[in-house]
Parts: C-alpha cells; structure tokens; sequence
C-alpha cells in the first residue's frame, strides 16, 4: 500500500516535471516586523506559470491552491461540560505540532479544481490539512467532523488563525496571478512557509515553495522574550518595580 | 490608547485598565485592604486569562501593600515578631500555593479552580462580615455595649511567645497556620488576604487594633513579592507591563480611598465590604452555573522552531 502510494506520488512528480511548467513566485515582504501598535497587515504572493516547449498546446487554463503555514507548536483543545451544576473541563485532546497559523488559498473552490482523492492527498482544504492528535497514545488524524478537531479549526477560523479563501487567488493573465495573505495583529511569530501547487484539468502538475519571516520587535516583545527566558531576572526587576512604585507613592503623598 | 500586552497577548486600552487600577485602589484604600481580590476578577472580565490576572496582580498587591506598610512603619504600628512568625508560615504557605497553581494548570482545571475558590471563600467571607457588620449596626442603634472579649481555646496552645509591640503572649501555632493558608490561597487566587487575615487576627488572636493593619500588611507584600517571583520563574505569566499600569493606578486611587474611608462609620464600613466581597463571590457563581458561550478552549503549548 505505501510503496503502491510512493510510486504514486513518485510518477506524479516525475509526470510535473516532464510536463515542465515553472512556477515563478515572490511575496511582497519577506521578513515581517511586527512593531507594538500593529494591528494585523497583508502580504501579496504574486507569480506566474511559466510553459515550455515540452507543455501541451491545449492546456489553456491553470488552477492554483496557496498554502500559508505558520510556525508549529502543540495545542490542547479542552471540552466542558455540565457536573454537579456547573461547568468544568472534563474531556480533552492534544494536538501535535499543528500550525499555530494556516491559510489555505485558491482560484476557484477545492471541489471544482481537483477530485476528493488528490484534494486529501495533497491536503487541499481545511478538512484534508494533516492535524495530528494524540488519541490514547496513538497518533492520528480524525475524520473532519471529529468535535475536538471541527471546534479546533473553528475556535482558530474566529480568530483569524485559521482561514480558507476559495476565490483570494486571481488571475491577471492567464499565467499571472496575485494573491493577499492577511495576518491578523494576534499573528504568531517565526517562520511562514508557503506552498504554491498548480492543477490543470484536475491534475496536479507541480509546485513550488517559498517563505517568509515574522519578527516582533519594540518593548513589548523584549519584556515577552525576557520572561519566558530569563524568569527569575524578570522576576526580580518586577519584584524591584513593585517596590519602587510602592515607595514612591508613599513619598508622594507623604501627610505629615 | 491602545497597549499591547506582551505576557496577556492582548491589546487593552491604557485609560480603562488605568481606572480600573484607580477604582480598586480607591476602594483598598477606603476598607484598608490590598483589593486583590477584587482586581483579579475584573482583569478575568476584561478577557485576560485568570492564570495571567492571578500572577499579574501578586505584584500588584506588592507595590501598594509596600507604600502602606511604610507609612505604618513610620507609625510604629508594625510588631515585627508577629510579622515574623507570620512570614514563616505565609513563605511555606506561597510556595505550596505556586506549585499547586502550576499542577492545576497543567491538568486544566486551573481556571475552575479559582473560580470556585473565590465563590467559596468570599461567599463566606462577605456573608460573616456582612452579618457581623449589620449586628454591630444595630447594636449602635440600641445603644448596647459590645461584649467583652474573652480568651478561647487558642490561647491554651502550647509553644508561647510574648509579641512585644502587641502586648500579647500568644503560641507561635496558630500563627503560623495562619500564615501557611494566607499564602497559599493568596498565591492560587491572586489575593493578598488582608480582608481575611485582618479579621482573623483581631478575633482568633486578639491582636490590638493598633498594630493590627500594619502587621497583616507585611505579610501581605513578602507573600505576594515572593509569589511574583515564583510565578515569573515557574509559570512565566507575571505580565509587568499590566502590573505597572495597575501598581500606577492603584496607589493614586488608594490616597483618595483613605481620606473618603475616615468620614464613613467603621461599622458601616464593614458592613459595605461585606456587601461587596459577597457580590464579587456570587458573580463567580453566576458564571459557573450558566452555560458558557463556547465549550471548547484551546491551550498553545509553546511554539517550537
């Protein structure tokens, strides 16, 4: 079965590269600061599909899904529910080094680029995205109307952590597009990777990978670093700030 | 004026967490207690995690219980062999207190935790002070004298010591244990637990009214300095910018809370804390038994690479 999928995927590849298209990609801005008063920004990806001699003359029109991924990190989803008259946490899933940010971007919606098969195999979609849980020692993912794993990317989709755009990929030619990706003022920092894959005719035929960088910087960010780091310098200098604001005041409004 | 909050992870505005700092301030200031328990609720409200309030606000119940207890110094109404043996307790007590909190969190029940805490503890608090302070009230009314203290079962306690300053000679035991549950509820709700270490002192230990206040005081600031520094170290959630803008807040309100306090009967005063102790227990109440709007929560681990 695996070694039925690799050759699979192996001739897919090789399929691409005969095929020969080029995907020429940059985004606007490759290292993002995100200073204290940010409130979220966008970058644009642009690109172009490139033909060659070896492309099919009759291959006219191209479908693209943008994948964003911010840097990974474990997340637990908690579940409450009603005991004794009130509620509390009871059940509980891990996920394992999920994206703490993902975007998934395309021309046209998923179902209408490419079948349920190659969608799940290139994780095309939020539901086909590759979310690992740890269930009772095992490591998997669940189908996507699993609660723990649909209230996961819905409690990430309100926050603007998670988002699936089916029409933010436009094209200006028909080998040139464009696309925005929002990063919303809570965007998590380190490094994005962005996945580009072309599909014609439903197939896929290729793609291409690029990234960028998001770096806070300003006070806040020092005062961020500085606690998770150094707890106990930081927990002296607040010790000492408690102490200076306290003697202050009662210099300031000293009555005798 | 929008601020980010680099431990909470939220923008607030300056102006609103600045008053809310003032108003706790005015009424710590007014009752004579450090407003913990009344600031860590309102920094819940306003949508910071309770384990980032709790840890937050230790510091900030640091800086104004360090301004009032200069004052107090300065009075001579500090005993500090009591505050000592307190301190004792209140060390061991914060350090149990900050290792429970991070056992708690990591299992997810923190949250609860604290929210039943609080129903449980000011519930009972607000009521007894509430009826104690409407008791005393009428007995004004009627004219009656208040009746005499008298020793209890806590005086026969063996390891005694003479408190000096206090003129009691009272066992180092029940201060002591005093001491250990003052810190460790403080460090697991964000409370310095002067409104319950106050009256416990006065009634259990029949410590003079004098010293009394500033005593309790010096508990209050070492608990909560060392349970900020436990918090920084241990959990990393101390945010200081939050801290600094209530610490701000807080000792200016606290100045205006003093001067209103002195025209209002001690009596009513008690009987106006009761009151308020109680409302902020029932509203922990509330939202315990109402359905919550989302079921589901989502905790990020740390972020790797």
């Amino acid at each position: 079965m695996m070694r039925a999928f690799v050759t699979a995927l192996f001739l897919l590849l090789l399929g691409a590269s005969a095929n020969a298209e080029r995907l020429i990609v940059s985004v606007s801005n490759h290292r993002v600061t995100v200073t204290p008063n940010y409130s979220g920004e966008e970058l644009v990806l642009f690109g172009s599909v490139e033909k060659d001699a070896a492309t099919p003359t009759d291959r006219t029109a191209y479908d693209l899904v943008v994948t964003v991924m911010g840097p990974r990190a474990d997340m637990v989803t908690r579940r409450r529910e009603r005991k004794f008259g009130i509620w509390i946490n009871t059940d509980y899933r891990q996920f394992l080094q999920v994206p703490s940010y993902l975007a998934l971007f395309a021309n046209r919606p998923f179902e209408a680029i490419t079948s349920p098969e190659i969608a799940r195999r290139q994780q095309i979609g939020l539901n086909n995205v590759l979310l690992t849980q740890r269930v009772s020692g095992d490591y998997a993912d669940v189908v996507p109307n699993d609660a723990f794993r649909s209230a996961f990317t819905r409690l990430r989709t309100q926050r603007g952590l998670y988002r699936e755009d089916a029409s933010a990929v436009t094209f200006l030619t028909p080998t040139l597009f464009r696309t925005g990706i929002p990063l919303p003022a809570e965007v998590p920092i380190g490094t994005y990777e962005v996945e580009i894959k072309l599909f014609a005719n439903g197939a896929f035929i290729g793609k291409t990978e690029t990234a960028f960088e998001i770096v806070k910087v300003g006070f806040e960010q020092f005062v961020a670093t500085t606690a998770r780091q150094n707890g106990l310098v930081y927990g002296l200098v607040t010790a000492a700030m408690a102490l200076m604001t306290g003697w202050m005041a009662s210099i300031v409004f000293r009555k005798d | 004026m929008q601020l980010y909050l680099p431990i909470a992870d939220l923008p607030v505005n300056v102006f609103l967490v600045l008053a809310m700092g003032a108003a706790v301030g005015f009424v710590s200031g007014m009752f004579g207690i450090g407003g913990g328990f009344l600031m860590t609720p309102l920094l819940i409200f306003i949508g910071i995690t309770p384990a980032v309030a709790v840890a937050s606000v230790a510091s900030h119940i640091a800086a104004s219980s360090f301004s009032g207890a200069l004052t107090y110094w300065r009075r001579r109404a500090i005993d500090p062999a009591l505050a000592s043996v307190l301190l004792c307790g209140g060390v061991t007590g914060t350090a149990l207190g900050v290792w429970t909190f991070t056992q708690l969190r990591a299992l997810g029940q923190l949250d609860l935790m604290i929210a039943l805490s609080y129903v449980v503890l000011l519930s009972t608090v607000g009521s007894l002070m509430f009826s104690e302070g409407l008791r005393a009230l009428m007995r004004t009314r009627r004219g009656a004298v208040p009746p005499r203290r008298t020793h209890n079962w806590i005086h026969g306690l063996p390891l005694k010591m003479r408190f000096k300053r206090s003129k009691i000679y009272l066992s180092v035991i029940p201060v002591v244990v005093i001491g250990i549950v003052i810190g460790f509820i403080g460090a697991i709700m964000g409370i310095g637990g002067g409104f319950i270490l106050v009256p416990i002192m006065i009634y259990l230990l029949r410590v003079p009214t004098s010293t009394v206040v500033g005593t309790s005081m010096v508990l209050t600031l070492v608990t909560m300095l060392f349970a900020t520094m436990l918090h920084a170290v241990t959990n990393h959630l101390v945010d200081a910018v939050l801290a600094l803008i209530l610490m701000v807040g807080g000792v200016t309100g606290a100045q205006f809370g003093a001067r209103a306090g002195q025209k209002i009967r001690g009596e009513q005063l008690r009987l106006l804390l009761g009151l308020l102790i109680l409302s902020v227990g029932v509203r922990f109440a509330v939202e315990l038994v109402i359905r919550p709007e989302d079921l589901f929560t989502i905790r990020e681990l740390g972020v790797s690479g």
